[in-house]
């Protein structure tokens, strides 16, 4: 035991340790303050919280388990951008492969599994955020920004599930996209599209329509599908990720978690 | 058993269940003694019995343990969850109030406490708990990989995925462009639309119920009843060509459901008035064209005239209030079409073909 704590008393004191973690275990009043304002992701957190908000039953902490759950979609996701080649060739036989001879082979099932997570937490934590009325002044923006952060979460989860290209995918994707068919003036069974006309010719048409943007192509292929997998690896993620930012910050600028007046 | 099944199979027809869950869900707002301890627990003991006993069903339990399904299972339970626990929060700070004591927010967001140790180790635990359950979850539950993607079979049913599910369902009352473009539209438009249009400045903060009575049963009505309800018809009850099948049902892919929906001006040209139908779009469709002019134009207008919505007329002003009310018209629009579709078989109020504008 007394070993043990010399060995820590020897990293806590070493020069690397010292190099990182500036303050060291918080002891006091002063230094848990430092601890807060010396690391970077701390410092994402005021110094002090109102008491209100620490509870559980005030957050549901569903706007940390948002966020959580994105990290491991980012950490899992990552991974399997290693294996997965999205292509029509490769795909399925990837996901085969990834569920049978990967190392770690629960890669696939933690990021499908926490994707569902992620949608139910965002939107119970809308609930919540309802519930509290903490979209009230001047918490406003904040709530709109939350609104688009739901939607890129629905869109990241669409855009993800084409991916293994099995029946599932292409077929819950045919369905979905099918709607942009109706896109008033921009699909090409939308309403109004058919007055879109320049000399005669239509504009808008199945292969210049909104779900032919979409999906990269008349019917669903290899186009939709590296289409999707960029927007789903890079285009939202990064989106969503500056949009976070922006939503935290506002949290502390708009006065920290909410609470009565 | 077989005709406890067959009677909960015919309850929950949409019709049947869509009409007993508006009156569940106005009961169970208003029944304060369901928002207590005891309630809560009564409520979650009748779910997972009702959930466990049809388990035993085989029916059931297939389209249930669909590896993509059980999220569903899990959110049911949590919304529930959440629903019960902001209500009970909300139900015992207004008692507070009307006792003239501080809510429990109040009493407590005086007191401000160090981020370290108290937040930050709330939160660690908090995602050795969420990592601890989705591993666990990852190992019990192996992710679905069906046969390699074929474009030619299409599976019957064809479903979007489950978050979808419930503007999937809309498709049967409304077509594409509004179930799946407008009206998704609008559900975004009308959230972020929420703290522009509520005025009221009381329950910012803190849970309460009788501070914005109004709100919170607009925002439960929306979210419980038409979504998540929705979603649950979409992915439990909805089978081979979208055809609805009750819980312990077969998913029997020749169920013929007949097709005898007619449009509104049908009804009104052939039936009632028993002269044929125009040729011409303006004349035909003309009935529908002003029924929907008087719900979105006039109907408003009258509703700040009318004595229950003046009091948020006055109080929000005129843009926010027709705002709101054209949005909250909007949503009213989808069960209103269901039950005249239930009552009258009602396909289109408004149906010009030529444009594919169908309402
Ligand atoms: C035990 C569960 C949790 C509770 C009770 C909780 C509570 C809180 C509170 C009270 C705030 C607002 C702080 C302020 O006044 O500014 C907050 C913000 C935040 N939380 Fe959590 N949280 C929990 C879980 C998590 C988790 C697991 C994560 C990370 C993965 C997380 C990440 C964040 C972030 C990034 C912010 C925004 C920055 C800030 O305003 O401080 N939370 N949380
Ligand atoms: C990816 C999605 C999202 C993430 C990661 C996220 C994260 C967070 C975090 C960590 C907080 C701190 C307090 C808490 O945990 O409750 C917060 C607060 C907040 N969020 Fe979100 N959020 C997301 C989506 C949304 C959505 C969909 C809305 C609303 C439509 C929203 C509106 C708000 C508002 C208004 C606050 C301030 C609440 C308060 O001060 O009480 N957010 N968010």
């Amino acid at each position: 035991m007394k070993q043990l704590q010399d060995l820590q008393k020897a990293i806590v004191k070493s020069q690397i340790w010292k190099s990182i973690f500036r303050v060291g275990i918080p002891t006091d009043n002063r230094k848990r303050a430092l601890a807060m304002l010396g690391n970077v992701v701390l410092h994402l957190h005021p110094i002090k919280v109102k008491k209100s908000g620490l509870r559980m039953s005030y957050t549901w902490c569903m706007g940390g388990t948002a966020f959580f759950l994105f990290l491991v979609e980012t950490i899992t996701g990552l991974l399997l951008m290693f294996y997965y080649r999205p292509t029509v060739e490769y795909a399925y036989f990837d996901m085969v492969d990834l569920r049978e001879v990967a190392a770690f082979g629960i890669m696939r099932e933690l990021h499908r599994w926490a994707a569902h997570a992620m949608v139910i937490a965002v939107w119970l934590h809308m609930f919540r955020v309802f519930m509290t009325g903490s979209y009230k002044p001047p918490r406003e923006f904040n709530w709109n920004v939350g609104v688009i952060l739901l939607v890129l979460t629905l869109l990241l989860s669409f855009t993800g599930y084409l991916l293994p290209w099995d029946q599932l995918a292409v077929w819950a994707i045919t369905v979905g996209s099918n709607m942009a068919r109706a896109t008033p003036l921009l699909g090409a069974e939308g309403p109004g599209a058919a007055f879109l006309t320049l000399g005669g010719e239509k504009l808008i048409h199945v292969g210049s329509d909104a779900r032919f943007g979409l999906i990269a192509g008349r019917t669903i292929g290899g186009g939709t599908l590296i289409r999707f997998y960029v927007l789903h690896c890079l285009g939202i993620p990064f989106v969503a990720a500056c949009l976070m930012a922006v939503h935290f910050w506002r949290v502390r600028k708009d006065g920290g978690i909410s609470g009565p007046v | 058993m077989d005709a406890l099944k067959s009677f909960i199979n015919t309850l929950s027809y949409p019709w049947f269940s869509f009409t007993l869950s508006l009156v569940l869900f106005v009961a169970v707002v208003k029944l304060k003694k369901l928002w207590t301890h005891a309630g809560g627990w009564l409520m979650l003991a009748l779910i997972t019995v009702f959930f466990c006993g049809s388990m035993l069903d085989e029916n059931f339990r297939s389209v249930v343990a669909k590896p993509d399904n059980v999220p569903i299972v899990m959110m049911v339970y949590l919304t529930g969850y959440f629903w019960w626990l902001a209500m009970y929060k909300g139900i015992k700070n207004d008692q507070a109030i009307e006792a003239g004591a501080p809510t429990f927010e109040k009493s407590e967001s005086e007191d401000k406490v160090f981020t370290w140790p108290d937040l930050v180790f709330s939160e660690l635990i908090c995602m050795v708990v969420l990592t601890v359950g989705m591993v666990v979850w990852s190992i019990v539950l192996k992710a679905p990989l069906e046969e390699p993607a074929n474009l030619s079979v299409a599976p019957n049913p064809s479903k979007a995925p489950w978050y979808f599910l419930g503007l999937q369902e809309m498709l049967v009352y409304f077509d594409p462009w509004m179930a799946g473009v407008v009206l998704p539209g609008l559900i975004i438009v009308g959230l972020m639309a929420i703290p522009y249009i509520d005025t009221n400045p009381k329950g910012n903060g803190y849970y309460t119920f009788k501070e914005r009575k109004s709100e919170i049963f607009l925002f439960l009505f929306g979210y419980i009843v038409l979504w998540v309800q929705l979603i649950v018809i979409g992915t439990f009850l909805r089978g081979p060509n979208w055809n609805f099948f009750g819980p312990y049902e077969f998913w029997d892919i020749n169920k013929i459901e007949p097709l005898v929906n007619i449009d509104l001006s049908e009804i009104i040209w052939i039936k009632l008035l028993g002269v044929g139908l125009p040729s011409h779009w303006l004349p035909r469709e003309i009935f529908g064209i002003i029924l929907m002019i008087g719900y979105f134009v006039v109907l408003p207008v009258a509703m700040s005239k009318m004595k229950y919505f003046k009091r948020f007329y006055d109080e929000m002003g005129g843009p926010r209030f027709y705002t709101g009310a054209t949005l909250f018209l909007t949503m009213m629009l989808l069960p209103i079409k269901m039950y005249a579709r239930w009552v009258f078989n009602l396909k289109y109020i408004v149906h010009i073909q030529e444009f594919f504008f169908n309402i």
